[in-house]
């Protein structure tokens, strides 16, 4: 295992409910989500083509690819819609006051 | 338990790979056999006027499964299969060479094909149709830059391959027979809007006319249009529209009528018979009559509800028809056929290149087109599927949010 850095990503008021922003740590695109308040973070390309899973539909727990309507379940990555058939990578998230960290591995 | 059983799907396409892999998606263990006339396993169509003309993708890349996934899901491809009848007596597919495969069930889904220019020097060679990875693959190898490529059709085809035989340095020049592009699929105010896009990047674009004939000496050097008007090109690009392949069905006696005739499930009239994708007219009760429909999403999610109803699990296949289009550096996509509205209700700014227009009948969406925005449109999809009542003055204001209107 390797080990995981956090990483000051977003604020949470930059994110509605229901909603989701892409944030970059390094090169990696990442997704951030809030569902009902809590937040959640995976990988931010669709498994399926490579699209931003930013500029999805977040509607419950499932983000939507705007390409080809994958869906994926947001908390597992699970991969629940054709055509992706690929789970979508998941990162830890933590909040502190109203600072969203997602933690990478080094 | 082991199961003896072989199903046998006509057509190795996008429609047909999703009935093989439902199948085993849903615990069949018998035989599977999936029969292709092509040299190449199920792949993408979308990127066939796009990435893969352009030469950004490989053919490899555009595969839906790639064989070692088939492989492990144990189904058997044959490519390079023609399917020539079916005998429903003896339950058989013929092979060309007369080869004969035996099924206990059967999918066709054998897709469209093109439906060709009658006209004059439509043989030469430069003047080319786009449908199959084949094609695109010659009409990558003849662009030459600088040259004049004459698209015939302003249909998504055409106007997708305008776009990319623009970004490859070609002078594309569109004639459509119509007076607006897309006209079949799409309302006037946006064909206004896609003509005009295409305008501004350079695309030639002629309505209310046609090519009367091609002329060149051993190969195409120009481009007759109706009116007398001569265009010289070095390559021409036809989409005119499909063709249903509902032959195979038709001669074995099963019910046709504008490809191959199913119901909600993707039953034929033959009970060991099923039809998905492009080739299979099926009745929409969300629409409230029967369509075919040559959308990837259609393929997609017929092609599952076949494989599923050859195991006797039963699902209404009815979804809101969903479409998009890339041109240049615009998406477009609509869901619904919009049709018969009396209000419409635009978001967002048209001469930016980001709206989408909304389609009420009774006050309740009935279909949608957006321009580089997708996520208000699949907003607009769940307001039409909920069958939510909502005003044009709230739709189109950007300050009141879609989830709002979704949940209000």
């Amino acid at each position: 295992m390797s080990e995981i850095e956090y990483h000051a990503v977003a604020k949470t008021d930059d994110i509605p409910e229901e909603d989701v922003i892409a944030v970059f740590v390094g090169e990696e695109e990442i997704a951030i989500y809030n569902v009902e308040g809590e937040f959640f973070a995976t990988h931010g390309i669709c498994t399926h083509e490579d699209v931003g899973l930013a500029d999805g539909f977040v509607e419950g727990d499932l983000i939507e690819c705007p390409l080809h309507s994958a869906c994926f379940e947001i908390k597992t990555g699970k991969a629940v819609n054709p055509p992706a058939e690929v789970d979508l990578k998941t990162y830890p998230v933590k909040v502190e006051g109203d600072t969203i960290y997602v933690g990478v591995e080094k | 338990m082991s199961d003896d059983r072989t199903f046998v799907i006509i057509g190795a396409s996008q429609a047909g790979g999703w009935v093989a892999n439902t199948l085993r998606n849903e615990g069949f263990e018998g035989k599977v056999i999936l029969l292709g006339e092509e040299p190449y396993l199920p792949y993408e169509r979308p990127p066939l006027s796009k990435a893969a003309l352009l030469g950004e993708v490989t053919v490899d890349s555009t595969y839906f499964w790639q064989q070692e996934a088939l492989d492990e899901a144990n189904i058997e491809v044959r490519l390079n299969t023609k399917a020539t009848a079916i005998d429903r007596e003896a339950k058989e597919v013929v092979i060309e060479g007369d080869d004969r495969i035996a099924y206990d069930k059967l999918a066709i889904t054998t897709g469209a094909r093109v439906r060709e220019l009658p006209i004059d020097g439509a043989q030469l060679p430069g003047v080319f149709y786009l449908r199959t990875m084949e094609d695109t693959l010659a009409i990558r190898e003849a662009v030459k830059e600088g040259s004049t490529a004459m698209i015939v059709g302003g249909g998504w085809i055409g106007l997708e391959c305008a776009a990319t035989l623009t970004k490859l340095g070609c002078k594309s020049v569109v004639v459509e027979a119509l007076d607006r592009l897309c006209a079949r699929a799409i309302t006037p105010e946006i064909s206004d809007w896609l003509l005009q896009f295409h305008l501004g990047n350079g695309v030639d674009i002629r309505l209310n006319t046609g090519v009367e004939k091609f002329e060149g000496d051993g190969k195409l050097e120009r481009a007759v249009l109706a009116g007398g008007e001569n265009i010289d090109c070095s390559i021409a690009v036809v989409g005119i529209g499909v063709i249903p392949n509902a032959e195979i069905a038709a001669e074995a006696g099963l019910d046709t009528d504008d490809g191959i005739v199913v119901d909600d499930h993707a039953r034929t009239s033959d009970p060991d018979i099923f039809a998905a994708g492009d080739v299979a007219n099926h009745p929409n009760d969300l629409l409230g009559r029967r369509l075919r429909l040559e959308s990837y999403e259609n393929a997609q999610n017929q092609g599952i509800t076949a494989g599923k109803a050859m195991l006797d699990k039963a699902e209404s296949y009815a979804e809101i028809p969903w479409f998009w289009s890339d041109q240049f550096d615009v998406n477009l996509q609509m869901i619904g056929v919009p049709e018969n509205w009396d209000e419409t209700a635009t978001r967002g700014d048209p001469a930016k290149n980001e709206f989408v227009t909304f389609y009420l009948k009774n006050g309740v969406i009935d279909g949608a087109i957006s321009i580089n925005n997708p996520r208000d449109l699949r907003f607009g999809k769940r307001l039409m599927q909920a069958n939510k009542t909502v005003s044009v003055a709230d739709l189109s204001n950007p300050d009141i949010k879609m989830q709002a209107l979704l949940k209000g």
